[in-house]
């Protein structure tokens, strides 16, 4: 060995960092090229596919004057590529249009309503990861017993119900007639115009101006809707685990732990679940990204002012550039979500790190 | 050695049976023997109880399988007797297992350091300043020559048989009274094979261990060990020294013994294994 | 060969399972039977079948099974009525319709969204994932490209939008459901060539003359199928669920077809009082999609046993 450790850590350090800038940049070609294909698609779905585009985006309520001026403003007259190109330089200076139900510009709508969509997917992820892992490593660890058939029932049936129509019945049940939880929307009218929101996470806020009667009202809120989205990714969540842990336990390392004397707890929660933390990443980022479409139908049922319930309410009043601005921003949160699993898987497994 | 008062190890009529969907396999059936200091080698073909015997040893038979034995004693506890906490803290302390292929044996997410430190932390209270330092100077006793710099690698950093070298430091580390050798060379370039046998030849000698070294090599098993256990289908079938292999009685040791190839001499055909099916009973 | 097999009787047990068959006929036979017992093995699999076999049954006989007629009620004296009144086992809606007679009718309209989607989709599919496997090169990058940017967007999202542009109605749902259906689809035909792209058996086919689009439309696409059978099974439950979403936003099946999303959504408004109107057709679809996620599971153990148990 005629080199030195610090040449070595440091060329080890070098070869890594190069290693992840061209991941990095192979990262963001990607994320580039799938951004420019969601342009396309909504713009198809937006421009192609409708007989007059102008109509849909105006609605065929609006008077005549209207739609044609909404034909001049898109260049509908203009040949194919030319509205395309305009349609992407738009959107790349964050303009999709205004929204007819609001009369503002989309993107303003989408920034105020964005937050409490990522709050609700965000405690229903947590939900879903802090009960689905355990879960899923317990089914996994006692492989064919009583608690075994029980998660995987819990499961299967998460995969299968309609979730408005559990929502529906929770709130019946959980609302008006236990009386356990708010009624629908985000917070109580009460503190509507006395708590002024910094950051659109409203927990968040309340916790941090202290208004501890806020968080309590507002948890009271958010629980039923956040604990059914936590309900679906628990499902898809202790699923995987539990495929994963049945693989991470069969290999010749567990043997190894045990041959060394360590607990079962130390060999599962630490050996096994540490492997199997690599993939679930990738699979709980996933049902973060998927927790975002569900949101769509269950802020609807919950009256949760998010961006699913924008695209709904946009829906019913055709309101094409909300529902293709929001379609939009949706898609790239999981394109953006993929990406960042990816990186983030390639730093927990150390096989990957340097490569 | 074997009438010494209270032997390391003895193992009278041990049995492992695994159900399965299509009836019962019997992995291990009546296996017997004593083992003092010294070096035991168990060979015999694929399949024939070797490794499921060492793990019964350890305590490692996967939970659905039964194990029965007469007499399962190290020294003198009984070690199916003994509550399954107990059992635990013997392994790795005082009975350690070294594994076949330190690319599956060692955790890829781990470091080699932190993986030996664990395992004396495990069993002794060390600080961690000393556990890392005992854990260096156990990775200099199995020849790593930079052990500052492969202490902080991950497994797949290191080749084979540095990564068998760091198996070893880490089951040795809390120096045990018996080690169990899988076939510890098995999955190593035959460069490195030597190497790595010489290592845990000084290390069992210097430390006085008893060892069970587990091989379907008899050629290696007998110049490695001071007595030899020939296993066909769950059964020892014969157990001789090593010096008096050449008057081997059994048939299928003799087999074995005939299907050693010898430089110089030209063999045609090549002998085939004999299998009676009047062994296995 | 010396060795005479015993005479097995033709489409016995010992006639499939023999190691030699003497036919074509008897190896796929033979094939298809040890999937059969391992699949039979699974008792939730079979549930999941027997779920699916109702759903067919109570489809094709919805005209004799079903009570009363499913979109005309008897406003005047059945309104509302709760589940277990006399004639109207599950109750009847708003407008005095039998639901249980609805469920039933609307169990075609489920069928036909599952039917439709997979008849569009699963061959779009096909076709792009074994043409870009196949092919390789350019051709492949640019249509795992498309099919990635298609996986980018959230299937319910996507199609909500398609639908906003389309119109409302259960065609523009089976559409806009189908066109984000696809592209695991591709995916996994895509795998599945690349493994035997290479092998030996499709040189000889080279070697004989066949055309690319025979290769693939021949040799290729078959080989594919089983696991994108698969496949298509485990999306059906999911496929069921977007379609019953985009009724109950009013996007998909129109009233007053008694498709049981839209139901839902129209029982949302007794759900206080009269919970049975929207709950019903809720189980109706959990059952359903149940029942394909039973199957799909169980036909994947069946089909790979590496895996089954996982
Ligand atoms: N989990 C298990 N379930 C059923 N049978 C098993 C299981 N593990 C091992 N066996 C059986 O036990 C027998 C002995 O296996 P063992 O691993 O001890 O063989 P071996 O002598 O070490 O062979 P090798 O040289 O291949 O390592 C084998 O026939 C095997 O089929
Ligand atoms: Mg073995």
């Amino acid at each position: 060995m005629t080199l030195t450790d610090s040449t070595i850590a440091t060329r080890r350090n070098r070869r890594r960092a190069s290693s992840l800038l061209t991941a990095v940049l192979r990262f963001v070609v990607t994320a580039v090229t799938t951004f420019f294909g969601l342009l396309a698609v909504t713009f198809f779905i937006g421009r192609v596919v409708p007989i007059d585009p102008a109509l849909a985006i105006v609605g065929d309520r609006a008077p005549a004057h209207v739609v044609e001026r909404v034909r001049e403003e898109l260049g509908l007259n203009l040949p194919l590529y030319q509205q395309f190109y305009l349609y992407v330089k738009q959107a790349l200076s964050g303009d999709f249009g205004t929204s007819v139900l609001t009369t503002n510009p989309v993107m303003t709508d989408i920034a105020r309503v964005f937050p409490a969509t990522i709050e609700l997917a965000t405690i229903g992820t947590l939900i879903g990861a802090l009960l689905g892992v355990p879960l899923g490593v317990l089914a996994a660890v006692k492989r064919g017993s009583i608690a075994d058939q029980v998660v995987r029932v819990i499961g299967l049936i998460g995969y299968s119900v309609p979730i408005f129509w559990l929502g529906l019945l929770s709130l019946v049940l959980f609302y008006a007639r236990l009386n356990w939880v708010a009624y629908p929307g985000r917070i109580d009218i009460v503190y509507e115009y006395t708590f002024t929101p910094i950051t659109g996470f409203y927990l968040l806020d309340a916790a941090w101006q202290g208004q501890w009667d806020v968080f309590w009202d507002v948890f009271r809120h958010v629980i039923l809707p956040a604990s059914l989205l936590g309900y679906f990714s628990l499902a898809y969540i202790s699923r995987m685990t539990r495929s994963f842990m049945l693989n991470e336990l069969s290999q010749e390392y567990v043997v190894a732990a045990r041959a060394k004397g360590l607990s079962e707890a130390r060999i599962i929660w630490f050996h096994a679940l540490r492997n199997a933390a690599v993939p679930l990443v990738t699979v709980i980022a996933l049902s973060y990204a998927n927790l975002l479409e569900g949101s769509v139908l269950t802020e609807t049922i919950f009256s949760w002012p998010g961006l699913g319930l924008y695209i709904t309410n946009s829906l019913q009043n055709a309101d094409m550039n909300a529902v293709l601005g929001g379609t939009l921003i949706i898609g790239s949160v999981f394109v953006g979500i993929n990406i960042f699993s990816d990186l983030l898987y390639r730093t927990l497994d150390p096989r990957t790190r340097n490569r | 050695m074997t009438g010494s008062p209270s032997p390391l190890l003895t193992v009278e009529d041990l049995r492992v049976t695994f159900p399965t969907r299509t009836g019962e396999v019997n992995a291990v059936r009546g296996v017997s023997f004593t083992l003092g200091k010294e070096r035991l080698g168990i060979v015999g073909e694929s399949g024939s109880g070797k490794s499921q015997t060492g793990r019964a040893i350890m305590g490692l038979t996967p939970g659905h399988a039964k194990i029965t034995a007469r007499k399962l004693a190290f020294g003198d506890r009984d070690l199916l007797a003994m509550p399954k906490t107990e059992r635990r803290a013997l392994r790795g302390k005082r009975i350690a297992m070294i594994l076949q292929d330190p690319k599956y044996s060692l955790n890829p997410v781990s470091t080699i350091g932190r993986q030996i430190v664990e395992t004396l932390k495990t069993h002794e209270k060390v600080s961690s300043a000393e556990a890392k330092s005992r854990a260096l100077a156990m990775l200099e006793a199995v020849q790593i020559r930079d052990p500052e710099r492969v202490f902080g690698l991950y497994p797949h950093e290191v080749s084979g048989g540095m990564g068998q070298r760091a198996m070893i430091a880490m089951m040795l580390i809390c120096g045990p009274e018996l080690l169990i050798a899988d076939e510890p060379t098995s999955a190593l370039d035959v460069t490195v094979q030597l190497e790595v046998l010489s290592i845990l030849d000084k290390l069992v000698a210097e430390r006085g261990m008893g060892l069970i070294f587990i091989s379907h090599d008899l050629r290696l098993v007998s110049s490695f060990c001071d007595r030899v256990i020939v296993m066909y289908v769950g059964k020892i079938v014969e157990e001789l020294p090593s010096a008096n292999l050449a008057d081997a009685q059994h048939p299928y040791t003799r087999g074995l013994l005939n299907c050693l190839p010898t430089i110089g001499s030209d063999r045609h055909p090549l002998p085939v294994l004999d299998r009676k099916r009047e062994w296995a009973l | 060969m010396s060795i005479v097999e015993p005479e097995t009787r033709p489409y016995s047990r010992e006639w499939l399972l023999s190691d030699r068959p003497t036919s074509r006929k008897q190896a796929r036979l033979g094939r298809a039977y040890i999937v059969w017992r391992r699949f039979a093995e699974n008792r939730l699999a079979l549930v999941g079948l027997g779920i699916l076999i109702l759903l067919l049954v109570v489809a094709a006989l919805a005209d004799v099974l079903a009570p009363y007629n499913p979109v005309q009620g008897d406003l005047r004296n059945a309104r509302l009525l709760p589940p277990g009144t006399a004639g109207y086992l599950l109750g009847t809606d708003d407008q005095g319709r039998d639901i249980l007679s609805r469920l039933i009718h609307g169990s075609r309209l489920t069928l036909l969204v599952v039917v439709l989607v997979a008849v569009i989709a699963a061959p779009i599919g096909l076709i792009v994932g074994t043409v870009a496997g196949y092919a390789g090169g350019w051709i492949d990058a640019v249509l795992m490209r498309i099919t990635d940017i298609f996986l980018a967007f959230p299937k319910l999202v996507l199609a909500l939008a398609l639908v906003a542009a389309l119109g409302p109605g259960i065609e523009n749902a089976i559409l806009a459901i189908a066109v984000t259906s696809w592209p695991p689809y591709a995916r996994i035909a895509r795998a599945e060539t690349l493994t035997f792209r290479h092998s030996e058996f499709i040189a000889a086919v080279k070697l004989m003359g066949a055309s690319p689009f025979r290769i693939v439309l021949r040799h290729v696409m078959p080989l594919c199928l089983s696991s994108l059978i698969v496949r298509v099974t485990l999306d059906m439950a999911g496929i069921i669920l977007i379609a019953a979403g985009l009724g109950f936003l009013g996007l998909g099946a129109q009233p007053p077809l008694p498709e049981w999303g839209a139901m839902i959504a129209s029982g949302r408004r007794f759900i206080l009082d009269q919970w049975w109107v929207a709950a019903m057709p809720g189980f109706a679809i959990l059952i359903v999609s149940l029942g394909f996620n039973l199957l799909g599971d169980g036909l994947r153990d069946a089909l790979d046993p590496k895996e089954a148990g996982q």
